[in-house]
C-alpha cells in the first residue's frame, strides 16, 4: 500500500491504495468520480481519458503511483457551476452523443486537441486526432462537428477572459 | 494485475540500485506496453521502477551532426521538439504516426526500443540511421542492439539513458498502419548518410523483428529515387504472416513503403 497525493479538479486528495491500482480506479472507486469510464481497459477506446498535468492521457494505462503529485482534471471538473464547458455545450447542441459512454473521454481528448491546435483545426485534423477515442453509436460525424464548433467557442471565451 | 511494488526513482543510479535489491523488477517508463501486459497477467514483476520522472532522462540535444534524444522523452515531446523537426524531420513524422495522441503523451523512445516489439516504429529509425544506444554502462550500436523478437542486447538491470542519431543527408519513414492497434503492419525507414551510405530498415515485416533490407539499399545507393526500387524483389521467406496480411503481402509492403519513404525524404 502507498499513499498517493493528487490534486483532482482543484481539490487536494490523498488516497491509500495498493501499488497495482490504476489511476482510473482511484478516480472511480476511491473518489467516486464515475464520469471517467472504463471501456476496453486495453488503452484502445479512450473512454478513460483524463488530463494529467494538462495532458490528455488514458487513465486505465497509468498507475496511481505514476500520478503521485500530479494535477488531474476529470469530466466532473470542467464545467463552471451550472455553466457547461464550451466543449460540453457543443456536444449537446450538435447531438454529439447517443448512449454517452464514450463522451467523457471524447470531451477530455477534444479539449486537449483544441488546446494543442488552437485556431488551426479543420475536419481532417479532428478526425485524425480523435483516433484514440472510439464511439460505437454516432458514426463520429456529430462529434467532429461538435469539436469544430467548440473550437470556435473556446477561442471566443478565451478572448473574453 | 498481480500485486507489485511501485518505486519512483529520482536518478539513474537510484533506479539501478533499486533493481539490484528486487527479486524480479521491471523498469517502467511511459508504461504504454508494460502496463497492458501486466494487466493481462502476462508479466508479473515483483517491483516496477518508474524512470519517467528522472530529469537526466528527459530532453533532446542537437550538437553538430548528432541529435541525442534522452530515453524517457515522450513521443509527444519528440514530435514537437524544434531540434528534432530541424535535424531529422523523419523522426518527428514517425512519432506523429505512432499510437494515438494519448499514448504519445506517455510512451517513450527508451521504452519502445527496450521492448523491441517486432512491429514498433522506433527500432526501424535507429537501425536505418545507424544510431547509438547509450546505457548506464556502455554504448551499443543499433546494429548490435536489436536481437530479435522482444530481445535486445541489454543486460539485466541495464538502463537506456539516451539514443544518439547521426544527422543524415536525407531520411524518410512510411508505414501501413494497422487501423486498430496503430502498430506498423509494415513500416520502412530509409536514410542516406552525409557520406552517401544508404541504410534501409523495415519493421512489422520479419519474424525476427526489425531488419535491414540490403536489396533496396543497393538499388537506392545506385539511384536515390522511388523508381529505383521498381525492379527489386523482396522474398517472403521469414516474413510475418497473420490474419492481417500474408508474408507475400508484407514483402510487397516493404517495397511500397520504401518507395513512399524515399519520396517523402526527397
Amino acid at each position: 500500500m502507498s499513499t498517493v497525493k493528487l490534486t483532482v479538479n482543484g481539490k487536494a486528495v490523498a488516497v491509500d491504495v495498493e501499488d497495482r491500482t490504476l489511476l482510473v480506479h482511484v478516480l472511480r472507486d476511491h473518489l467516486n468520480l464515475t464520469g471517467t469510464h472504463v471501456g476496453c481497459d486495453t488503452s484502445q477506446c479512450g473512454a478513460c481519458v483524463v488530463h494529467v498535468d494538462g495532458r490528455a492521457v488514458k487513465s486505465c494505462t497509468m498507475l496511481a503511483g505514476q500520478a503521485d503529485g500530479a494535477s488531474i482534471t476529470t469530466i466532473e471538473g470542467i464545467a463552471k457551476g451550472d455553466e457547461l464547458h464550451p466543449m460540453q455545450a457543443a456536444f449537446r447542441d450538435n447531438h454529439g452523443l447517443q448512449c454517452g459512454y464514450c463522451t467523457p473521454g471524447m470531451i477530455m481528448s477534444a479539449i486537449d486537441i483544441v488546446h494543442r491546435h488552437g485556431g488551426q483545426l479543420d475536419e481532417a485534423t479532428v478526425r485524425s486526432e480523435l483516433e484514440g477515442n472510439i464511439c460505437r453509436c454516432t458514426g463520429y460525424h456529430n462529434i467532429v462537428k461538435a469539436v469544430l464548433d467548440a473550437a470556435g467557442r473556446m477561442k471566443v471565451s478565451q478572448a473574453a477572459e | 494485475m498481480y500485486q507489485t511494488t511501485y518505486h519512483r526513482a529520482s536518478s539513474v543510479d537510484e533506479a539501478a540500485s533499486l533493481f539490484g535489491k528486487s527479486s524480479e523488477a521491471k523498469f517502467l517508463a511511459g508504461g504504454q506496453t508494460l502496463l497492458p501486459v501486466m494487466k493481462q497477467r502476462l508479466a508479473s514483476p515483483s517491483d516496477v521502477i518508474d524512470l519517467g520522472k528522472i530529469k537526466e532522462l528527459q530532453g533532446v540535444e542537437l550538437s553538430g551532426d548528432t541529435l541525442t534524444i534522452k530515453a524517457a522523452t515522450t513521443y509527444y515531446d519528440i514530435m514537437t521538439n524544434a531540434d528534432v523537426k530541424k535535424a531529422i524531420p523523419a523522426i518527428a513524422h514517425l512519432t506523429s504516426v505512432l499510437g494515438d495522441p494519448a499514448v504519445r503523451y506517455r510512451g517513450t523512445i527508451g521504452g519502445s526500443i527496450a521492448n523491441n516489439d517486432p512491429a514498433a516504429d522506433f527500432p526501424a529509425a535507429l537501425l536505418a540511421l545507424g544510431a547509438t544506444v547509450k546505457t548506464n554502462k556502455r554504448s551499443i550500436s543499433a546494429d548490435d542492439f536489436f536481437k530479435g523478437l522482444f530481445t535486445t542486447a541489454l543486460e539485466d538491470g541495464e538502463i537506456i539513458t539516451a539514443v544518439s542519431f547521426p544527422v543524415p543527408a536525407k531520411a524518410g519513414y512510411e508505414k501501413m498502419r494497422h487501423p486498430a492497434s496503430r502498430f506498423a503492419l509494415t513500416g520502412v525507414f530509409v536514410a542516406q548518410t552525409k557520406s552517401g551510405e544508404v541504410r534501409v530498415a523495415a519493421t512489422g515485416a520479419s519474424q525476427s523483428g526489425v531488419m535491414r533490407v540490403p536489396a533496396i539499399e543497393a538499388a537506392l545507393k545506385a539511384n536515390w529515387s522511388p523508381s529505383a526500387i521498381d525492379g527489386v524483389s523482396i522474398s517472403a521467406n521469414g516474413l510475418l504472416a497473420d490474419i492481417h496480411g500474408t508474408a507475400e503481402y508484407r514483402a510487397n509492403l516493404v517495397k511500397v513503403m520504401a518507395q513512399r519513404a524515399v519520396a517523402a525524404a526527397g
